[in-house]
């Protein structure tokens, strides 16, 4: 057991390099299969599904063939996710009569239902509550489970619905596809199995699954919390001698062992960029996510549809670059990202290190900022974890988030405030990436003075103006939000900390909602009336803005003609053409954020260290 | 003209009872059939993880090496700090388990690692492991044994926070340091292929063992 000492940092990033690379290449795997599956083609799984998916159809009385103008698939997803608002915000507000509540959980003040039934409709899985305190099995496993699965559903249609406007070749009614179909399919073909096999990998690890009611176990040293004997263990052995009948009656025996549904709920949330935890600790809970393989596949879990989505990209418009640039830039941005945070965790804080009373090296144990980390996971997964999820609009954690650098916390800022392109949200985030695409050759065409194409498409200007809405749409929000928040005075009270760390909180929980990330910095307690009611606009307003550009902007391109490439044509499937992507992102997306962050994370950082 | 009209409008209608349609089958989709099989296929292949993976002790009573525990008693190996509660609901009633006994749970910090509070919630914490374990003096603390997790439940330390408490384990429970260190390394977990994870040291397995619980 004495072996020599061991330097763990290596091996950790080593470790999440494989991780990556494994979702790269189910991605890989996956993109054809996707592209198959959303033309209606027959599959290997076709056999046993197809005929729920027929049925389906009949009750829906849609035929799947027949393809909607882009107004009429919009109208479609407004329906479909105006219909889940309120069935979502109904179960919860009738939460503590309905059944499937073994805690006798009281129903939701309908400030908190409105804001969390918004929050999942939206993707964002903003979570204003602690899951095992707050919610009966039947909100988690039906009500927010559901969305879990439809709302990236609804996101990989959309997005299919943007590459078949960009492919289809001057259609007058400008149509985009089947939207029931759609749904339907990347429900059934894609969302359900990949979770049913997450599901039983993180069951054997440790994840329960079980209708039982919470559980509890025996504690080796029973705690009377009254008195505060926590940290000083002599008060404690104290009291066990001198008096074991006064004190007894008030001493707790039994620890916490929540149970649930909670494996099939993890499964959609990671998979389908949601990031909804079923513990308020999310992925750092040890009942979501027990072991560092668990951790291995709910990471990857993460960007692997992101990144099926972009090789598909390239496979549906005929040219496999087109989707390697896209995927380059991510990978850049992603890893840049990485490094930052990475050096920043593993320096740690003068806070922590204590004049080098603690020990934050690498021996034995895993380099740098701890706190808040698991000691399964170490400071480099919990690292890498949280760029996938900030890239992604997932918005999970494996550590708590209120405990990282302030330069964590303002990269992972920026990179929400970019609109998630880094690999991106199910759908959403590839459409806010295409819609940059289309900005760089606006850019570009206006250097070189010729008229702007993109996939062999002309970008005229009501294409421009959707493109452009769609990347400013998440730092207008962010802002207006983070400005309505600083208005109210009752901000303050909500905040552990004041100064720029304390308005970091609420630049964070803006920016968040208003890129339907949903990740939160803990420190700031954000369940009132007020912010409740603010931020299930500004969610719904994230979501729903983009998502009508686009369809707008898939039909308007599917409506116009191909032009035949000539000399002066830009390519797009060019490292020139990454490079420039990689530009525009960062100018649009980072900077207009900037001057909020200055006086939040950046002046944090400065004050930590002068 | 109004016939049009008519037609748009009955179009726009079906448009809504599809979507109440489909929020209906994807609800039995995914919140029936998506669930059902996902429990049924967990509860009969993993039945003991699937139900939060309890173990019974020797005294008979029902444990958890999952989930970690506050530990402050000296002949106990300590572990991450925690912040242990009483959870209640929105009405104020304490959450309580099936026998309706009122349970501990535990919370992060919650503190951003850059401010004056946490500083000084970190002093604390050395000063009081440091008076536990004289045989150290003024030698670095393992952070694991001064950060609070993630989860706040965090039931493992690093090996190197395992091994700075040998010392005084041996002391305080009359074992020897051999028969410490043997608890730890049947207690210790390696990475995972060699590739994920820390090598880490189950906390309560490893005092479960120094009480004579599980063997």
């Amino acid at each position: 057991m004495m072996d020599l000492a061991q330097n763990t940092t290596v091996q950790a990033w080593f470790g999440c390099a494989i991780v990556l690379a494994l979702a790269l290449a189910c991605g890989y795997a996956l993109s054809g299969y996707l592209n198959r599956v959303m033309a209606g083609e027959r599959t290997g799984i076709g056999r046993v599904l197809q005929p729920v998916e027929r049925v389906i159809y009949r009750v829906l009385g849609t035929n799947p063939q027949r393809s909607m103008s882009w107004k009429r698939y919009l109208l479609c997803v407004i329906a479909f996710s105006v219909v889940s608002l309120i069935g979502l915000f109904a179960i919860l507000m009738l939460q503590g009569v309905l059944p499937g509540n073994p805690e006798h959980l009281p129903s939701l003040s309908w400030d908190l239902a409105l804001n969390t039934a918004a929050s999942y409709v939206a993707n964002a899985n903003w979570q204003a509550y602690s899951g095992e305190q707050t919610l009966s099995y039947l909100s988690q496993a039906v009500g927010l489970t559901v969305q879990n699965v439809v709302t990236p559903a609804v996101g990989i249609a959309v997005v299919y619905a943007l590459f078949r406007g960009m492919v289809t070749d001057d259609d007058d009614e400008g149509r985009v596809g089947n939207f029931w179909a759609d749904a339907t399919r990347a429900v059934l073909y894609v969302l359900l199995p990949l979770c049913l096999v997450v599901t039983l990998v993180n069951v054997s690890q440790g994840v329960p699954q079980t209708f039982d009611e919470y559980q509890s176990v025996t504690l080796l040293e029973p705690l009377s919390l009254d008195d505060e004997t926590i940290a000083s263990e002599s008060a404690a052995t104290a009291q066990e001698d001198s008096s074991d009948d006064a004190a007894d009656e008030d001493e707790i025996t039994q620890l916490a062992l929540p149970l649930g549904p909670i494996a099939s709920q993890v499964a959609p949330k990671q998979l389908g960029s949601n990031g909804g935890g079923y513990m308020g600790a999310n992925g750092a809970s040890i009942l979501e996510n027990p072991t560092p393989l668990s951790n291995v596949v709910q990471s990857a879990s993460i960007i692997v549809i992101p990144i099926a989505l972009v090789f598909a990209f390239g496979r549906f418009v005929g040219n496999r670059k087109q989707g390697y640039v896209i995927l380059g830039v991510m990978l850049v941005l992603f890893v840049a990202a990485l490094a930052i945070v990475g050096i920043s965790e593993q320096a740690a804080t003068p806070a922590l290190t204590q004049d080098g009373a603690v020990y934050t090296g690498g021996t034995n144990q895993s380099a740098g900022n701890m706190e808040g980390k698991e000691t399964r996971f170490g400071v480099q997964s919990s690292a890498f974890w949280t760029m996938l999820a900030t890239g992604t609009s997932n918005g999970s954690a494996n550590s708590s988030l209120v405990a990282m650098t302030p330069l964590t916390t303002l990269v992972s800022l920026v990179l929400m405030g970019m609109g998630e392109v880094v690999f991106g949200g199910v759908g959403s985030g590839l459409c806010s990436m295409l819609c940059f695409a289309i900005l760089t050759v606006f850019v570009a065409g206006l250097m070189v003075g010729r008229t702007p194409e993109y996939m062999g498409k002309k970008i005229g200007p009501s294409e421009m103006r959707m493109a452009a809405l769609v990347t400013i749409t998440t730092p207008i929000l962010a802002l207006v939000a983070a400005a309505l928040m600083a208005l109210d005075p009752q901000t303050a009270q909500e905040l552990n900390v004041q100064g720029p760390l304390g308005f970091t909180q609420v630049l964070y929980a803006a920016i968040s909602t208003a890129a339907a990330n949903g990740s939160a910095l803990s420190g700031f307690e954000v369940n009132t009336e007020f912010l409740n009611t603010l931020l299930a606009f500004v969610m719904l307003a994230s979501r729903f803005i983009p998502l009508a550009c686009v369809l707008l902007l898939a039909g308007s391109l599917a409506k116009r003609a191909h032009v035949a490439t000539s000399a002066g044509t830009m390519a797009t499937d060019s490292v020139l053409f990454g490079a420039l992507l990689l530009l525009i992102i960062i100018v649009v997306g980072a900077l207009a954020l900037f001057p909020a962050l200055a006086l939040g994370p950046v002046a944090g950082q400065l004050q930590m260290l002068g | 003209m109004r016939e049009v009209n008519v037609a748009v409008i009955s179009r726009k209608a079906k448009v809504w009872g599809r979507a109440v349609a489909f929020f209906v089958i994807m609800t039995i989709v995914v919140g029936g059939v998506y669930l059902g099989i996902s429990t049924l296929i967990a509860q009969v292949a993993l039945p003991s993880q699937a139900n939060g993976s309890v173990i019974e002790g020797s005294d008979g009573k029902l444990y958890s090496t999952m989930i970690g525990q506050p530990f402050s008693d000296e002949r106990h190996m300590w572990g991450r700090p925690m912040n242990p509660e009483v959870l209640t609901d929105a009405d104020g009633q304490p959450i309580t388990d099936a026998q309706g006994n009122e349970m501990l749970w535990s919370a992060p910090d919650s503190l951003s690692v850059a401010s004056d509070e946490f500083a000084s919630v970190v002093a604390a914490r050395v000063d009081a492991v440091r008076a536990a374990h004289p045989e150290h003096g003024d030698e670095p603390v393992p952070s694991d044994l001064v950060t609070c997790s993630g989860s706040g439940y965090d039931p493992e330390i690093s090996l190197a926070a395992a091994r700075y408490q040998i010392e005084r384990l041996a002391r305080t429970t009359g074992l020897s340091e051999q028969e410490i260190n043997d608890i730890v390394a049947t207690c210790t977990q390696r990475p995972v292929f060699g590739l994920f994870g820390t090598p880490r040291v189950n906390v309560v397995k490893v005092n479960l063992m120094l009480d004579g619980v599980i063997l």
